[in-house]
């Protein structure tokens, strides 16, 4: 053995460490991610789609709004790849353009419905008592409702926009990730390594986040993404329904929507953004694979 | 005519063979050998036991004769034969009919065994209508019959049960008569007694030479423990490091070792109020040897040619044969092994001072009712688990409590820690009354006690480092800066014989007896007054225990619940007992002792 003299060595907490720390975290993805080829094209999926989100704007060739006169419902041709549709505009521009609202939209509903559901799972599911009971019958009721209808009542009483879409996100999203996360909290609460944080004296915060969040994240992650694709499709429908995003919003949904009365005498209108909603949320399942391997500790078969 | 003693006869015939067998485990990038060119062959009615400290490869060795290993495992080398056929060029549909028809596994752990959502008789019917094509109702007899062989009283309601409503040594012995239930020609046991208490375990190992005689199966018996071998094996294998490194007939092999590595195996097996010289540990993660002696490092009577000439397997006697340079010197006497374990006299003196009382303690469990009988306005029944319990502890003494699984020691012990409250009576901590929830302690009283737990792969995180468990209570206990608390943290493993390095390894990367390691380290880290050790060692071999062992006698004030009692032998859960016995004024003034018992049987209150 070395002897360890002391202040050898980068302490804990430290920069240097937590730059070890982390370089060795993103090595260990790369090993998972190469190891599984699927979640790997998913991540690229799925990035790519982030990537037409943010830089949108700059990447589309056209506007997503203005017609080119005389050009109504051209098929795909080199100068406009997807074809126009049947206000004369280039489907490949509103596809890129409709990612931004759609990925903003689901994506942000999801980070704030997954960070209160898990907060709020976390607590009710350590504390348990009359709280978790009557909290639980309470999300029990919502579960009940399909997202659509409930998504309807909420659209009806505040009218519809971008704001009301994600609204609905976040109110039918809360409910499952709590439910989810409580399930994992009951089961690790009983372990005696808690006991053993209440046997120091450690916080109810140090109990949570730091001894039982980690067993909780592996399931939160793959459930966070699963969301997500859900997220994205909810949005799409919301859309297609016209309760969501409202015209002249080049939001897939509604597309899909107003291409529905010209599919046969110009499928790329249908085509197309059809195609994206099914890409991004397929992208989105085959990466979740993969981050759940990524959280799970490495739980080697010792030999004993 | 020639003599032809040793002329196999058809029950001779090896049920199991394995061939110079290598396994490895895949770590990082890279794979290690974790069983290295291990031969064995094991006869119809024939039990052979396997031994070695946690980490020699006697579980991988057995879980590859399964084909079980994990997907970070594979042969590298080798065959095993099992009735002659070579089982790993067996596909999976193959296998599968091995299992249900051949060869048959008990596990360790009964609780993880166990499908907790079927009912007892649902599981035990299961291979026997599977590969024997029995009927529902014939299988439901069957079911039941296996339960009697097992000696399970009242069959007919156990097998309404859930796994979870059934004692471990139940849920052991359910395990066991799933594992004949295919009648097996193999029949491979991972430890199967290690979770048991000592009494059970007694009775387990009755049975199961009994039915290992009637049966006539070809048994591999895993254990890390000598008392068990002594009692049920025939023939036994000495595994270090990967590789078997003695093996003979289980007279032979008790009464003349001739491994260093045996001996001192057997000198580490506690005895009263002797310090022991622990077996020198594995250090698996040092540098792995690539020539010579697995066991030269750690061997005392280690020579130069130990470190670089790897010995070979020599037959040393009918039967048995020893990988050692040096066994002929040690067969004749003329290297003295007796000395290699100096003794020393247990230091350890109480001194007056009253650390804990206990007064009257109560906790009792109301049983779940039915919501009829609730409605029914019935009384909840309830279950005595501590029932007026009374003690004195001073310091630097070791009290150990006594008894089976289900009559209270948990309990009490949680009681004590405030993890459960008491119903009635109070406790008090340096004559000073101590509240009974542990919300309501301040620090310095949490400091003051501390617990280690039975099961260490519960009370260590899994998702946080071994430095991060340790530091942890080094903070919030005693408040340390973090340059102390680093420099504390190599000390504590240290004292637990653990490497620096573990510090950011994950308690997934340790094994059994290292992670109970690290949990004692904990229990330590903040200099407790008094520890309460809930079956912490009953779970890790011999040479990691004694090691234990030895560090508690240095530790000044210590209340460990054994499980015990039973007569003697070489099983070192006896020898806690025994360490109870050396104090009887502590069992006389524990009085009570009969009503601690009072809800479960005991053979042997008064041990």
């Amino acid at each position: 053995m070395t002897d360890t003299q002391h202040g050898a060595g980068p302490t804990p907490g430290s920069f240097p460490s937590l730059l070890k720390k982390f370089g060795a975290r993103l090595r260990r993805s790369f090993a998972v991610l190469r190891k599984n080829p699927m979640a790997l094209l998913g991540t690229l999926i799925v990035f790519m789609f982030l990537l037409i989100a943010i830089a949108g704007p700059w990447i589309a060739p056209y506007s997503a709004f203005d017609p080119f006169p005389g050009q109504k419902q051209q098929p795909p041709s080199m100068e406009h790849p997807f074809g126009t549709d049947n206000l004369s505009r280039d489907v490949f521009s509103r596809v890129i353009i409709g990612s931004r609202d759609l990925i903003a939209l689901a994506g942000l509903g999801t980070l704030l419905a997954v960070s209160m559901g898990t907060t709020l799972g976390l607590a009710i599911g350590y504390q348990g008592g009359w709280i978790d009971a009557i909290l639980m019958r309470v999300f029990d009721s919502l579960l009940a409702l399909p997202a659509t209808l409930l998504a309807l009542l909420l659209v009806g009483s505040v009218g519809a926009s971008r704001e009301s879409v994600f609204l609905v996100i976040v109110v039918v999203y809360i409910p499952i990730v709590t439910r989810v996360v409580r399930s994992v909290v009951l089961d690790v609460k009983t372990k005696s390594f808690v006991e053993a944080a209440k046997m120091r004296g450690e916080k109810y915060l140090y109990i949570l986040f730091r001894e039982i969040m980690p067993s909780v994240l592996p399931t939160l992650v793959v459930e966070a993404s699963l969301r997500f694709a859900y997220a994205i499709f909810l949005v799409a429908s919301l859309g297609f329904l016209g309760i969501g995003v409202q015209p002249p919003s080049p939001d897939w949904g509604l597309q899909v929507a107003v291409a529905r009365n010209y599919w046969s005498t110009a499928w790329w209108m249908l085509f197309f953004p059809c195609a994206a909603i099914a890409t991004l949320v397929v992208g989105v399942n085959l990466m979740s694979d993969g981050l759940k391997q990524l959280f799970q500790v490495p739980d080697l078969q010792e030999q004993r | 005519m020639p003599a032809k003693p040793t002329e196999l006869t058809a029950s001779d015939v090896p049920v199991l063979k394995v061939e110079h067998l290598t396994v490895s485990y895949q770590i990082g990038t890279g794979w290690r050998d974790v069983v290295r060119d291990v031969s064995l062959q094991i006869a119809a009615r024939q039990v052979y036991g396997l031994v070695g400290e946690s980490g020699s490869g006697k579980s991988t060795l057995a879980l590859a004769i399964m084909r079980y290993l994990a997907d970070n495992g594979r042969v590298t080398h080798g065959e095993i034969l099992l009735d002659g056929e070579n089982l790993l060029e067996k596909s999976a549909v193959e296998l599968r009919h091995i299992w249900g028809t051949r060869m048959s596994l008990v596990p360790q752990d009964p609780a993880a065994s166990l499908n907790p959502a079927l009912r007892i008789g649902k599981q035990l019917e299961e291979i026997p209508r599977q590969y024997g094509g029995l009927t529902h109702h014939e299988g439901q007899q069957r079911a039941l019959d296996l339960l009697r062989q097992v000696r399970i009283a009242d069959p007919e309601r156990i097998v309404q049960m859930y796994p979870h409503q059934l004692s471990g040594g139940m849920q052991q012995r359910v395990l066991i008569a799933m594992a004949l239930s295919s009648e097996p020609h193999l029949l491979v046991l991972d430890e199967p007694t290690t979770n048991l208490d000592v009494t059970t375990e007694a009775v387990v190992l009755d049975l199961f030479k009994e039915l290992i005689a009637k049966r006539g199966s070809a048994t591999l018996y895993v254990t890390h423990n000598l008392g068990v071998v002594a009692q049920v094996c025939d023939h036994v294998a000495v595994m270090y490091a990967g590789e078997i490194v003695e093996d003979a007939g289980v007279n032979a092999l008790f009464s003349q070792p001739l491994h260093p590595y045996t001996i001192s195996l057997m000198n580490a097996v506690p005895r009263l109020g002797h310090k022991q010289a622990p077996a020198p540990e594995a250090q698996l993660d040092a540098a792995r040897h690539n020539v010579g002696c697995v066991f030269a490092q750690r061997c005392p009577v280690a020579l130069d040619k130990c470190f670089q000439i790897e010995p070979p397997a020599e037959a040393s006697g009918e039967g048995r044969t020893v990988k050692c340079h040096r066994w002929r010197e040690i067969a004749d006497g003329s290297l003295p092994m007796g000395e290699i374990a100096p003794s020393g006299v247990n230091a350890a003196t109480a001194d007056n001072t009253l650390l804990m009382t206990l007064a009257e303690v109560t906790k009792q469990y109301n049983v779940e009712q039915a919501v009829v009988a609730q409605l029914q306005g019935r009384e909840p029944q309830s279950v005595k688990a501590v029932d007026h319990i009374s003690l004195m502890m001073r310091r630097g003494q070791t009290i150990g409590l006594v008894g089976e699984s289900g009559s209270g020691k948990t309990t009490l012990a949680r009681v004590v820690m405030g993890l459960v409250e008491t119903d009635s009576g109070k406790i008090e901590l340096l004559n000073a009354d101590l509240a009974p929830a542990i919300q309501n302690r301040p620090t310095e009283v949490l400091r003051q006690l501390q617990m280690v737990f039975q099961n260490p792969d519960e009370s260590l995180n899994p998702y946080l480092s071994v430095g991060e468990i340790l530091r942890r209570p080094l903070q919030t206990l005693l408040n340390y800066s973090q340059t102390k608390t680093e420099e504390r943290v190599i000390e504590l493993l240290r004292a637990v014989r653990l490497p620096d390095s573990y510090v950011d390894r994950l308690p997934g990367e340790l094994s059994g007896g290292e992670k109970q390691r690290v949990a004692i380290a904990r229990a330590f880290a903040a200099a407790p007054d008094l520890i309460i050790f809930d079956e912490a060692v009953s779970a890790l071999d011999v040479s990691v225990e004694a090691s234990i062992l030895e560090l508690l006698t240095t530790l000044k004030e210590t209340l460990h619940t054994f499980s015990g009692g039973g007569p003697g032998g070489r099983d070192r859960r006896h020898v806690s007992g025994a360490i109870v016995r050396d104090r009887p004024q502590r069992e006389t003034s524990l009085g009570t002792h009969s009503s601690l018992y009072r809800s479960t049987a005991v053979s042997d209150p008064g041990s």
